[in-house]
């Protein structure tokens, strides 16, 4: 019998727990004890080029074995080009560097018998578009990858967090890690989003709530009305940046809507009907204790934008910058140099402003849903003139999808870019990248001063509004259009 | 092998910018690499542009102590962060709180990140202000940080961590001694999904 999520131990808890707490409890290989963490296993570990050469090469140094190469995929993702016919015409890297990690990654993979989705297989993308879309990650697990937006995987009610490469030897070698208790959070939505307001909206507003380190040390359970009308792109959008709020990990609770989901997927378990019971199980019980709760209302919440260099610096699309008078005069050097760097001033607006380019892509809004919504606004219309747009898919899958639904014609008759799947302007690595000074509106998830290119300036924005605005040439509102 | 920590005495470079993330630290253009050496070149590689940044002062040279503001190394999980910091020649950093995934990667390269109360802080702060060559003293085994003028203050390490650094524990080699327990686990909790069987793609 396949007993992955059915530990007798977990079922005999008296006191009522919350999902992750079920989690923890069931990949406990050895409780922690007082200075000793415990050692928790891990189901799925999600590998790419950027941060395994340096795990690989301990492990051979040591001279180890990968512990579990059927619980690794590897995918080539953060530092891959996605000029048209990547992959497919055979053309790799640019940057001989990039090439190096790719071989690499190729190398340890045939090496270590893990299964690689290289440029050339249908499978590939971004490590955690392409986990959920096979249905790798299910419900339950303990998923790690050295990229911290791991995160993403908890909308399937799976533990999933960032790990860095000396942890990723960890798990190469063991299966396990080393790991502390978390504390946890509630982050509870009640109401529903409105017109033109969506995941990634509503994300935002939870990290202007919290801070950009008011999740540090927990793991975030959201619950209510306005997640559980969420689809599954929608909600790996909001745990996606969870870590934008310095929680390592965010959870939904696995409902009718993840089963549906994952139901047929190539990865799903072939005992599908013992699975599902076994995930129905996890729910957080009623009168569980969260060590915080905070709750928001998702009626209320606009489209949003940042108008700073990290994604806690956030306001409505309509809403002003807020001006030195409002800030906390410890806060007062970090707000300077975000002005500074972002060219803008204390108080004003940015609905109106110019931008240069519009990127739509990224773990966090590179799905079909992402694609359909911004292709929703682009229809018939023209991106304005001196705007560059980058439409870059979160996997070939995706693409494939999006293409037969003809969005790339929609994109491609109004001067954007249609592009292979990947990291790409996310964090820059791949050759797509701002020029200095250029100001953008961007999917993505990081807005830091140069992430997107050095001198690059980011405002982050769901795919509807990001669309507005290159329609627009400004900062634009996206409810106008729809 | 095992990264160690025992003590240091240095002055301490004062970078009170809170939020200071995992992309300052070292830029992604610097993570093209199979290895982990050379990194000092990328440490805060955009910042060190400007003449003025705090880094390039003369009497900072051999610092071996960052003074860091709230939330130091959020953002990206990249190890990078911790291998640039060490590089430099940095051995410590002190933080009102440091973001998770950074701080985990710190200690396990013996880069000491400790969190300090904001009081302590402030005052470390004013102590560069007043005298940029001031010196503290930060000792592992007893946990102490001792001011210029011989104050001592307590601070606390994650007590594994602690003694990882004091004793030199190889913490991989303390996760390979548990392959029975792991065997075990794995007994009781065979996979739903192995990745390694290929499945056709339902177009």
């Amino acid at each position: 019998m396949n007993a992955e999520q059915q530990d007798p131990a977990s079922g005999a808890a008296a006191e009522p727990s919350t999902l992750f707490d079920k989690i923890w409890r069931r990949h406990l290989v050895t409780e922690p004890e007082p200075g000793i963490p415990a050692t928790l296993y891990i189901d799925l570990h999600l590998l790419h080029e950027v941060t395994s050469p340096q795990a690989f090469s301990e492990i051979e140094r040591r001279g180890l074995e990968v512990r579990c190469p059927g619980r690794a995929v590897a995918t080539m993702d953060h530092s891959t080009p996605t000029l048209p016919g990547v992959g497919r015409s055979g053309l790799r890297v640019l940057d001989p560097r990039g090439a190096d990690q790719l071989d690499r990654l190729e190398t340890n993979c045939e090496r270590h018998g893990i299964p690689l989705f290289a440029l050339d297989d249908e499978r590939q993308g971004i490590v955690h578009v392409i986990g959920p879309e096979l249905g790798l990650t299910q419900p339950g697990m303990t998923i790690v990858c050295g990229d911290s937006h791991t995160s993403t995987h908890g909308a399937f009610g799976a533990l999933a967090f960032g790990i860095g490469s000396s942890e990723v030897t960890h798990v190469l070698a063991t299966q396990c890690l080393l790991q502390k208790r978390p504390r946890t959070l509630e982050v509870h939505v009640e109401g529903s989003l409105q017109k033109g307001a969506t995941a990634k909206d509503l994300i935002l507003a939870i990290i202007g709530r919290l801070g950009i380190d008011g999740g540090t040390g927990h793991v975030i359970e959201y619950t209510g009305q306005a997640i559980r009308e969420l689809d599954m792109e929608g909600r790996m959008t909001v745990c996606n940046m969870s870590i934008e709020a310095g929680a390592r990990a965010g959870l939904v609770e696995p409902d009718e809507t993840t089963f549906a989901y994952l139901e047929g997927r190539p990865y799903a378990p072939q005992a599908w009907q013992e699975a599902l019971a076994s995930w129905r199980e996890l729910s957080t019980d009623p009168g569980a204790i969260f060590d915080r709760r905070i709750v928001l209302d998702a009626s209320t919440i606009e489209p949003m934008i940042t108008w700073g260099t990290n994604p806690g610096m956030s306001m409505p699309v309509s809403g002003t910058i807020p001006s030195a008078a409002t800030v906390d005069p410890q806060s007062l050097p970090t707000m300077e140099k975000a002005w500074t760097y972002m060219a803008v001033q204390p108080g004003e607006a940015l609905l109106g402003r110019a931008i240069d380019v519009v990127f739509i892509g990224s773990c966090t809004n590179s799905r079909l849903s992402d694609l359909e919504a911004a292709a929703q606004v682009m229809q018939g219309r023209q991106v304005a003139s001196g705007v560059e747009m980058l439409v870059v898919p979160g996997s070939q899958a995706v693409r494939r999808e999006a293409e037969a639904l003809g969005l790339h014609e929609v994109f491609l008759a109004a001067g954007a870019q249609w592009r292979e799947a990947g990291c790409s302007m996310c964090l820059a690595m791949n050759g797509d990248r701002l020029a200095p000074g250029q100001l953008a509106v961007s999917t993505t998830n990081r807005n830091f001063e140069g992430r997107q290119g050095p001198g690059g300036r980011t405002i982050l924005a769901s795919p509807l509004t990001a669309a507005a605005s290159a329609v627009a040439g400004h900062v634009a509102d996206p409810r106008e259009l729809l | 092998m095992a990264p160690r920590f025992q003590s240091l005495s240095s002055c301490m470079v004062p970078l009170l910018i809170d939020d200071v993330d995992t992309d300052q630290i070292i830029p992604a253009e610097y993570l093209k690499i199979i290895g982990r050496e050379g990194l000092a070149e990328g440490l805060f590689a955009e910042w060190r542009r400007d003449p003025e940044c705090v880094l390039h002062r003369d009497v900072f040279r051999d610092a071996q102590v960052l003074l860091a503001g709230d939330n130091f190394g959020c953002g990206s999980s990249r190890e990078h962060a911790p291998w640039a910091l060490l590089d430099y020649g940095f051995r410590a950093v002190l933080s009102p709180c440091f973001a998770d995934i950074f701080r985990i990667n710190a200690l396990r390269n013996g880069l000491l990140a400790v969190a300090i109360d904001r009081p302590l802080h402030r005052q470390l702060a004013d102590i560069v202000e007043a005298d940029p060559c001031a010196e503290i003293t930060i000792d592992l085994k007893s946990s102490t940080l001792t001011l210029p003028d011989g104050t001592g203050v307590d601070f606390e390490v994650d007590p594994f961590a602690r003694r990882c650094l004091l004793e030199g524990i190889d913490q991989l080699g303390y996760l390979l001694r548990q392959a029975e327990q792991i065997a075990d686990y794995e007994s009781r909790h065979p996979p739903w999904t192995d990745s390694r069987q290929p499945k056709v793609l339902s177009s």
